[in-house]
Parts: C-alpha cells; sequence; structure tokens
C-alpha cells in the first residue's frame, strides 16, 4: 500500500506491505536509523519517536496507521545548524548516557513528556519515562538531564 | 518480529468498519490502539487476514455528559480518559484507573473500547467498569444493543461481543470526584497489576473490584455486603478473596493473590473513605 507521512518535515511517499513495523519502515524505508530497536515487545522505548507530538512505541505501531500523519525522530530534533535540541543538549551535559543504546528512545520520551508537563516533579520524570529502559541502568542521569532541561525551558 | 502477512483497511465511520468486517468474516479483525493486538501478531499467536482499523473514526472518540451517565465512545485513548475534566468531575476513577495502564507511549494509543474488548483478568480499567456496573454499546450490521459489565466480560480474553460487533460505547454512572481508590500491585513500572483492587462509591454505597483475581474481573460481593451490613473496613476486606480463583504464575500463588486482594481491597477502601 501507498503511504505518506511527514517525517521531520520531509514529506515521505512509499510503497508499503500493510504488516511494515513503523520502526522498519524509518530505518528502512526513511534510512533514519536512530531509531532503535531493543525489546521489540513494546517493553523497552527504545524504538520510542513522535507522532502527531505524542511519544509512541514504533515497534508496535503499523506505518500504515501512521499513513497521513506527522513523526518526528531523533534526527529531527537539532535545528538545521547542528545546534542540540534543549533535551539532547542536557543529556550531553548531565551525561544521561553510558552505552547510547536506549538514548534516542529517552529522548524522544522525555521532549514528548515535558511538552505534556513542563514543571515536573523528579518523581514526575521518574513516573513519565517508565516506558523507557535503560540497561545500563544511568536512570539517576537521565532524571537529573530531564529536570535540567524543564529548568532550563523556564528560563 | 513482523507480523504474518494481512490486508489493512482503514474505516472512516463505524458503518464502514461493520460493513468492512461483514464482508471479510471470521479472519478480520478490528485494529484499535493496537497495543494489545499487535504484539500477539507479532509473536503470531494472532494471525488475522484482515485489518479493518477503527482508531480514526473521529466520532467514536468522545467523553460526554449524557445526563444521568457520563458516555464515552469506544476509540476514547487512555490519555484522552486520564486528562478528561469531566471525568475527573464527574466519575474520578475512569480517569485515575486510566493514568495506571502500562505507560505514557501505550496511553498514547490504546483506548477504552479495546481494553474492554480484549478481556484481559489483568486489565486495568476492566475491572473498574465492573465496579461502576457500566453499560457497554455494541453496533453490527442488525443493529444496536446494550450489555451490562456484569455480563459481558465472559471468560480468560472472552466477553459476550459476536465477531461481526463493534463496541462504540461505554455508559458509566456520574460517580462523583471522590470516594474512589485504585491499588494496583506490581513490581516493574509499566506492568500489569499482580493484584488490583477498584473502590468506588455509587450513589453512597461502595462498590470493589479486582483485577487479576480470576478469568475475569470480579466484584468482591462478599466485603461490599459486609460494608452494607455495618462491617468495619478491615473486618469487610477480610472476605476480599472470598470466592475467587485467582491463577497461579511466576509473580505470585494462589495463597499470595488472595492475601494481596485483602490488603489491597482494605488499602483501597481506607484511602476511599
Ligand atoms: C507495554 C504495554 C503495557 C501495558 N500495560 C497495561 C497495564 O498495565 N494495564 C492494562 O490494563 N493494560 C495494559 N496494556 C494493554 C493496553 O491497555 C491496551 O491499550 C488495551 O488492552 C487494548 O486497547 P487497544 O485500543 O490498543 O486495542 P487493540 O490492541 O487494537 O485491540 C485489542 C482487541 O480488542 C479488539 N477491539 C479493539 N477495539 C474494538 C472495538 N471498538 N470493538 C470491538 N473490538 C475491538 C481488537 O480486535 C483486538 O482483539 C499494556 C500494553 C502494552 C503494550
Ligand atoms: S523496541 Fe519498541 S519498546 Fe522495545
Ligand atoms: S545508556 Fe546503555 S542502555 Fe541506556
Amino acid at each position: 500500500m501507498k503511504i505518506s507521512i511527514s517525517v521531520n518535515g520531509v514529506a515521505q511517499e512509499h510503497d508499503v506491505e500493510p504488516r511494515t513495523l513503523l520502526v522498519q519502515y524509518l530505518r528502512e524505508s526513511c534510512a533514519l536509523t536512530g531509531t532503535k530497536v531493543g525489546c521489540d515487545t513494546s517493553s523497552c522505548g527504545a524504538c520510542t519517536v513522535l507522532f502527531e507530538g505524542e511519544s509512541v512505541k514504533s515497534c508496535t505501531m503499523l506505518a500504515a496507521q501512521a499513513d497521513g500523519g506527522s513523526i518526528t525522530t531523533i534526527e529531527g530534533l537539532a535545528a538545521s545548524d547542528g545546534t542540540l535540541h534543549p533535551v539532547q543538549q542536557a543529556f550531553h551535559d548531565h551525561h544521561g548516557l553510558q552505552c547510547g543504546y536506549c538514548t534516542a528512545g529517552m529522548v524522544m520520551a522525555a521532549v514528548g513528556f515535558l511538552d505534556e508537563n513542563p514543571a515536573p516533579t523528579e518523581r514526575d520524570v521518574r513516573e513519565g519515562l517508565e516506558g523507557n529502559l535503560c540497561r545500563c541502568t544511568g536512570y539517576h542521569n537521565i532524571v537529573q538531564a530531564v529536570l535540567a532541561a524543564a529548568e532550563g525551558a523556564k528560563q | 518480529m513482523i507480523p504474518a502477512a494481512f490486508e489493512y483497511v482503514r474505516a472512516a465511520s463505524a458503518d464502514e468498519a461493520l460493513a468492512a468486517i461483514s464482508e471479510h468474516g471470521e479472519d478480520a479483525k478490528f485494529l484499535a490502539g493496537g497495543m494489545s493486538l499487535l504484539p500477539l501478531m507479532k509473536l503470531r499467536l494472532a494471525t488475522p487476514t484482515v485489518l479493518v482499523d477503527v482508531a480514526r473514526i473521529r466520532d467514536l472518540s468522545y467523553i460526554t455528559d449524557a445526563g444521568d451517565h457520563i458516555a464515552i465512545g469506544a476509540l476514547t485513548r487512555h490519555r484522552d480518559l486520564e486528562t478528561s475534566t469531566l471525568l475527573a468531575k464527574e466519575c474520578g476513577i475512569v480517569a485515575s484507573v486510566a493514568a495506571q495502564v502500562g505507560d505514557n507511549q501505550v496511553r498514547h494509543r490504546g483506548t477504552l473500547g479495546g481494553s474492554v474488548a480484549h478481556s484481559d483478568p489483568a486489565s486495568d480499567l476492566p475491572a473498574a467498569m465492573v465496579a461502576l456496573d457500566a453499560i457497554i454499546v455494541a453496533r453490527s450490521a442488525a443493529g444496536e444493543r446494550t450489555i451490562a459489565a456484569a455480563d459481558f466480560f465472559t471468560g480468560f480474553f472472552e466477553t459476550a461481543l459476536n465477531a461481526d460487533e463493534l463496541l462504540t460505547e461505554i455508559r458509566v454512572p456520574k460517580a462523583g470526584a471522590s470516594g474512589f481508590n485504585y491499588q494496583k500491585f506490581n513490581r516493574r513500572a509499566q506492568d500489569w497489576a499482580i493484584v488490583g483492587a477498584v473502590a468506588a462509591t455509587v450513589a453512597g454505597t461502595k462498590r470493589v473490584a479486582l483485577v487479576n483475581m480470576g478469568n475475569t474481573p470480579v466484584r468482591a460481593t462478599a466485603v461490599e455486603a459486609a460494608l452494607a451490613s455495618g462491617a468495619s473496613i478491615a473486618d469487610a476486606s477480610m472476605s476480599a478473596a472470598m470466592g475467587c480463583e485467582p491463577p497461579t504464575d511466576l509473580n505470585a500463588s494462589v495463597e499470595y493473590r488472595e492475601h494481596l486482594a485483602r490488603v489491597l481491597v482494605r488499602r483501597a477502601l481506607d484511602a476511599s473513605a
């Protein structure tokens, strides 16, 4: 089937099988490999992207379900001059990553979360990111990074 | 893991969805948020040959004041329940339970209708529907019928819904902004309840329902009866597991689940007093 999706603001048109998962579509059809597959069973959040501005697990969504809509991936966050998105910068500043495998999903989940809750408490952040696992267990710095990004946005 | 091949049909209205389901018969399935169906398809535990995507039927996504009850469209997402000011005011328990389903990503996609139709005894919202005596509205080519929540959940992942019926609306009573609590017990974030206890107050009467204490969500009728006859919360909670046949699994034995039911019911009742 033919689908058209705006990915990071770029109109994409592809012919895909209906069973194509959104993550597979992004990585293979759009060649955007920033989005990772971790568990492939909806549990780890490594594949998180924004669909219509809201976080979703792209391993548990069909590309067909996103047809006509807009997707933001990790590649779509930084400005065109390379300036990092505030959440990316906060992860950098606070050492919010170790091996980096969960990072794209964590950042996307955090961006979506802060949009819904711009002034979170630490507990809100932990609950807001409960769908994302970090096998390096670097949660402390991830939470600090998200809180710092929220604080930065206030100023 | 990629699902087995299927044909994809997107319905713009309930009528279109019903026409597609009757055209394709037995092997066709409705797809709402996909938060239960897609994982099963990826594991090839479900292999529908046609998916009728109903998620975009906009006029089945609403939360409205219908006078003596609140009407919720079947395609309303958990996220919309969680953030609804109307629900918070008129039937807060539904918003509160929805906020505890899975994680943000799941709540952005999953729907009330999907959760109810899926009928997983470990799911949160079905127990709330049973506690509230919700009315479930189903539509087929032959017309519309209403089913009481107590008659809807018929078994483990089984409901009174026929394969050609689309769940369109769920009606909940105006139980108010307080007098409720949901105790969900799990060990890991985003997980299903090992046991859960819903307490709600409808028209001055306490209702109690349990998650994962049998093949379906169950009403703790013995607890409700004890409370009605004047027993204390501590005493009434002791009957929480009465008549239940909870599963044994990796997480908990029957005895442990029975214990959890008693403790969680007491906590839910204390918090909702
Ligand atoms: C990581 C993860 C964690 C989760 N955690 C929890 C949790 O803690 N608690 C909990 O309760 N649930 C949990 N869930 C399940 C979640 O609540 C699902 O959203 C819900 O069970 C199904 O809703 P859906 O809209 O996604 O339905 P789908 O997956 O699209 O459909 C489920 C079933 O219902 C049928 N169906 C859907 N809509 C209709 C309709 N309108 N009429 C007739 N049939 C219909 C489908 O054909 C299918 O058989 C979790 C899911 C995931 C992926
Ligand atoms: S890869 Fe999608 S949730 Fe783990
Ligand atoms: S940084 Fe390694 S998985 Fe999170």
